[in-house]
């Protein structure tokens, strides 16, 4: 007797590697169930080889993009046709978000970033500091240079990943940015007040950081909604996080029109 | 399903029979995307959810009554001025739910 479905997909969710579940839910074989591993192994099967190919090679590229939805197929797998309803679901490992310097903000940001499912690592250089004491709900706390860690897990950092910088001092800013840029982060946020950031784009602009890399660079960082406290500024960062992976500006919601919620596949 | 894992697997230890609903596809508003899921045991115990709480007790009944047929089916809430009185989202959104019987 072999792993059930249900077996597979905990252990590969426990683990942290990406897994794909397909489900028929209307047509025939209703409830027959593939699911695809990050190997590309994949297990049960959906009624047919033929089916199970074309439907494993789609949810391959739904797991990259962390997508959810429902897609339909005849029932050999056929584009077009509608006999089946089969729902894909991905389980993507949670994004993860850096945040280099072991300050006020980062407590607050840390735990932010924790309701909204990060992965969140705090690197500061300085031992004293970077300690898992003060930020017991960070998942790793790192003594390191940020261009030193960023070497290390820079190449895993995806489009739904954050870097945050919070030392606004430049001897660590300026490391930590032009490492982050040389990965594929989807967000990199720099703190700091209208003067850090003026001084530090001097100096960014001397470390050879073009006009084009300059646009990714959330400076100052988060969305203007008056924070203040450590906590309000935790919550302005993330809110400019998602408005950015949404592609909207965020003001208020009462301000604008149209639907809250952008329509979903 | 990450969240209600845990649940999932008590539950299990247990001997206790369960349903799955999924949100399989969202029209218009709707507060969860596909993917949310609830499970539901035969005690009628609930682990996750599915929407911002406007269907959860219908899908405790449906779920309830699929553990006894053992029926697998996409089940719709929607609102509309027909069905003012039935269950539905507040949004205005329509949910596409699949409910299944845990036996996988």
């Amino acid at each position: 007797m072999g792993e059930s479905i249900l077996d597979i997909l905990r252990s590969a969710i426990h683990d942290g590697t990406p897994v794909a579940l397909a489900t028929v839910i209307e047509g025939e074989g209703a409830g027959n169930k593939l699911v695809l591993q990050s190997d590309g192994e994949t297990s049960g099967s959906l009624g047919n080889e033929a089916l199970d190919r074309v439907v494993a090679r789609d949810m391959s590229g739904e797991l990259e993009a962390g997508r959810t939805g429902t897609r339909h197929y005849g029932p050999n797998g056929e584009a077009r046709e509608e006999a089946l309803s089969i729902f894909i679901e991905s389980f993507a490992p949670p994004p993860q978000m850096l945040i280099f310097g072991a300050v006020d903000f980062t407590s607050a940001l840390v735990r932010v970033a924790k309701v909204l499912g990060y992965h969140v690592t705090v690197c500061d250089a300085r031992a004293i500091f970077a300690t898992i004491k003060r930020f017991p709900q960070a998942d790793v706390v790192e003594t390191e240079w940020p261009d030193k860690l960023l070497n290390t897990v820079g190449p895993s950092l995806g489009i739904r990943d954050a870097v945050c910088v919070l030392t606004h001092d430049n001897k660590f800013d300026v490391p930590a940015i032009t490492a982050a840029l040389k990965t594929n982060v989807g967000y990199i946020g720099v703190m700091g007040s209208r003067k850090t950031h003026e001084n530090r784009t001097v100096r960014l602009r001397e470390a050879g950081v073009s006009d084009e890399e300059f646009k990714r660079i959330m400076s100052p960082i988060g969305s203007d909604i008056g924070a203040r406290t450590p906590e309000e500024t935790a919550i302005s960062i993330c809110a400019e996080i998602i408005a950015l992976r949404t592609g909207r500006d965020a003001h208020s919601l009462k301000k604008g029109s149209g639907p809250i919620h952008e329509p979903s596949s | 399903m990450k969240e209600i894992l845990e649940d999932i697997e008590k539950w299990k230890k247990s001997d206790k029979s369960i349903a799955l609903a999924r949100v399989v596809k969202v029209e218009g508003s709707g507060p969860r995307d596909p993917g949310a899921t609830m499970a539901v045991n035969e005690d009628g115990e609930v682990a996750g959810s599915v929407s911002g709480g406007c269907v959860e007790g219908a899908v405790v009944s449906e779920a309830l009554e699929i553990l006894k047929t053992g029926e697998r089916k996409v089940v719709t809430f929607g609102y509309s001025d027909d069905e003012a009185y039935a269950v539905g989202l507040t949004c205005g959104g329509t949910i596409h739910l699949y409910i299944e019987p845990l036996d996988w």
